[in-house]
């Protein structure tokens, strides 16, 4: 699949969002509508979201499906893998989104 | 059966229906069962089953009594599914809008709100399980403008399912009586 960067980087819709939850049906009010929001949000968020949407392979989907990226999901896939929680899942999320956000700026090299 | 809680003396088009004792009588043993027939309403009541017929016919034209339906066991009926009670935290603005979007949908069963603190919107959802559930409140709920927080409780047992009785305060009134 060709990742055309400007895709994966744009601002979707209301409908097409990333809307945080921490367990089902509770918003938690937090939503992304665009890699580099949820790069943000991540920061802040109940890290009982990122650890109920980890769990439940929302992150991987949403970046996959609706931005069209597929390095991302993967890398997150491990980290699900690995079983982390808490704040150290916060800091490796944070890690990665960022670390890709860069790649597609063009900012650093692609593997 | 559903009946209008304002009776008594009604208007409606120019018409006008008085309600005396024998139409609360009638009204109770339909609220009571539906399926009773005019003779045996009529045998309870002393009354002629032609008289129950016309009484009946009359509210019906009235609109007093809106239908007469089948309270369905789900459960019995392997129909498997789950109860939630929504509170939707809304922007004041969007309040009204988001609860008639809410109402739109089949898998929503009462929409109400309540002004406390904040504008919440009380929505019942029904669902086949949590994956639907949750997947309904994501895509369908949560992205409606001036959502602001969702709360969603799971219903896992219910000790009572009654409808308003409008009845309640006249049959209270007849115990005192025969006290």
């Amino acid at each position: 699949m060709v990742v055309l960067p400007s895709r994966v980087l744009r601002n979707v819709n209301r409908e097409e969002a990333f809307y945080f939850f921490t367990s089902i049906g509770n918003y938690t009010g937090e939503s992304a509508s665009s890699l580099e929001e949820f790069q943000q949000k991540i920061k802040d968020i109940d890290v009982r979201s990122l650890e109920f949407h980890l769990f439940r392979e929302d992150f991987e989907k949403w970046i996959a499906q609706t931005l069209g990226d597929n390095r991302l999901p993967g890398e997150i896939e491990i980290l699900r893998n690995q079983k982390i929680t808490g704040n150290a899942l916060r800091d490796r999320l944070y890690f990665m989104v960022s670390r890709r956000l860069k790649e597609l700026k063009g900012t650093v090299t692609l593997r | 059966m559903r009946i209008d809680a304002r009776v008594e003396k009604m208007k409606l088009k120019g018409q006008e229906i008085v309600l005396d004792n024998l139409d609360w009588q009638i009204l109770q043993q339909l609220q009571e069962d539906a399926k009773q027939t005019y003779s045996e309403i009529g045998g309870k009541l002393n009354v002629a089953h032609s008289t129950v017929f016309e009484r009946i016919q009359k509210m019906e034209e009235f609109g007093l009594i809106k239908k007469y339906e089948a309270v369905v066991d789900s459960e019995k009926l392997g129909v498997r599914k789950i109860t939630a009670q929504l509170s939707i935290v809304t922007d004041p603005k969007e309040a009204e809008d988001i609860a008639k979007k809410l109402s739109g949908f089949d898998q929503v069963l009462e929409v109400s709100a309540s002004f406390s603190e904040e504008l919440i919107v009380l929505a019942k959802v029904v669902a086949r399980d949590q994956a639907e559930l949750h997947s309904f409140i994501a895509k369908s709920i949560a992205p409606l403008p001036g959502v602001l927080r969702i709360r969603t409780a799971i219903v896992t047992k219910k000790y009572k399912d009654e409808r308003f009785d409008p009845f309640s305060d006249r049959k209270r009134l007849d115990s005192r009586k025969k006290k």
